[in-house]
């Protein structure tokens, strides 16, 4: 390895979370983009080829050292580390609402869902995988909620780019919706929108 | 009640609030459905029917006969959407002319809201997986303190530093000081005025010696001058007991001596 590719090593092993290329770029103010990316390959190959218990990751926005997973039962029987817990089916269906339709307030995530989304919300502030954003237009300016970089990182996510477009998702139900819904999940109401008949109670 | 679809964690059948943050709010996870739109899209696959020509009556008989199998029959979304689904069935029955262009489904938006769902779920899956992959990966899970930053250069002219140091001068308490003033005891005199008392009666009591607005030095000067005379055996201190009057006796021996 050269000692480009040592130098990040070095800085990953001494961080918990993921960094972003820009930030070890400043490792050494010298390296081009090029060279501090080629490095990270460099890296990378070498935990893969020689065979190590830890691999280098692109994901969370950054770049992390993480333990292979083969090895997660033996250390979390040992109790060196745990898990986290797995996210319920409703903070999960709350979260891909609110990754793909960022900035959005609750009244209509409540809608998607079908069902109130209060409590789910105030405990993803807490663990810190949504934030508020920014602020409604609408009455009494609702707030308004969007993913954060821990998101990125607990869902292995290089960036929210990564999550496919809505045209791509294989709509098992009516596939010529795909093709309605075209940029984002929103797209398939404001075709609806104008459709009275069924709303006016 | 309101049924808020169910913790954050996978959790036990029945969630009570934790604190008093979701007051009279009864969180109830349905566990196998995380709403109505749930349980209405899993009934439309298991009974494999067409999304674009709901058999809305069945579906219906069938969401109701879920509601009561789970007792969710006071959970406000469920109820909601219960409500829609018979409006539906009563809209599909009234009477439409043959190609009517005026005509909207009822259904419409029911399936809008479905494919919908349905889209989200797919990314749920995605989220799943993705999740489930990075959990069995661990991380370094030391977190380095934060440090402060370091202090920027203080950039003060003299005036305003003397203006701080007096300002911080000026909040110092003063100490309490207290002049003391020396006040010689009078023992001699003291002892002339008990003799004195006593040469006139054999007995006397403490107020005969000491004024009753005696200042302290005074009181003092008395006290030791009557000790004195005791311990030269001139005069005898009794007191009958705590607090009562001393009692000053003149002493034979004393004055023999």
């Amino acid at each position: 390895m050269n000692s480009l590719a040592k130098l990040l090593e070095a800085a990953l092993f001494a961080s918990a979370r993921p960094i972003p290329t820009d930030d070890l770029a400043t490792l050494d103010s010298d390296a081009s983009p090029a060279a501090v990316h080629a490095a990270l390959e460099e890296l990378r190959e070498h935990y893969n080829v020689d065979g190590h218990g830890v691999e280098l990751v692109e994901q969370g926005g950054g770049w992390q050292i993480l333990t292979r997973p083969e090895y997660t039962e033996a250390i979390e029987r040992a109790q060196l580390a745990a898990r986290p817990h797995r996210l319920s089916g409703a903070a999960l269906e709350t979260l891909a609402i609110i990754a793909y339709r960022q900035p959005i307030g609750r009244a209509e995530i409540a809608e998607i869902r079908g069902v109130d989304v209060g409590a789910i919300l105030k405990s993803l502030l807490e663990r810190g995988l949504v934030e508020v954003t920014a602020r409604g237009e609408g009455l009494g300016r609702p707030l308004l909620y969007g993913t954060t970089p821990l998101f990125l990182e607990q869902f292995a996510l290089r960036h929210l780019e990564e999550l496919p477009r809505v045209d791509e998702l294989t709509i098992a139900l009516r596939p010529q919706a795909a093709a309605a819904g075209a940029s984002h999940l929103n797209a398939a109401e404001e075709a609806a929108a104008p459709e009275p008949a069924a709303s006016a109670a | 009640m309101v049924v808020a679809g169910g913790g954050l964690m996978t959790a036990p059948q029945a969630v009570l609030p934790a604190s008093g943050d979701y007051d009279a709010t009864f969180i109830v996870d349905v566990g196998t459905y995380n709403g109505p739109l749930d349980l209405l899209l899993t009934l439309i696959r298991d009974e494999r029917v067409d999304i674009d020509d709901i058999p809305i009556a069945r579906i219906c008989e069938q969401f109701l006969r879920k509601m009561h199998e789970l007792a969710l029959n006071d959970a406000a979304e469920y109820l909601e959407m219960a409500a829609r689904l018979l409006r539906i069935k009563a809209l599909m029955l009234l009477p439409r002319h043959e190609g009517d262009e005026a005509w909207e489904d009822p259904r419409a938006e029911l399936v809008r809201r479905l494919l919908e769902y349905q889209q989200m779920r797919e990314v749920v899956d995605l989220l799943e997986r993705r999740g489930e992959d990075r959990r069995n990966r661990f991380a370094r899970s030391w977190f380095p303190t934060i440090t402060a930053p370091p202090q920027a250069p203080l950039a003060l002219s003299l005036a305003e530093l003397l203006v701080a140091v007096d300002r911080v001068l000026r909040n110092v308490r003063q100490p309490g000081l207290h002049e003391v003033v020396p006040r010689a005891l009078d023992v001699d005199g003291a002892i002339a005025i008990v003799r004195a008392v006593l040469a006139l009666r054999a007995q006397a009591r403490w107020r005969d010696v000491v004024r009753a607005d005696a200042e302290p030095w005074e009181v003092l000067s008395a006290l030791l001058a009557l000790l004195e005379l005791a311990r030269r055996n001139e005069l005898k201190l009794t007191q009958h007991q705590p607090f009562s009057d001393v009692e000053i006796r003149r002493e034979l021996a004393g004055e023999a001596a």
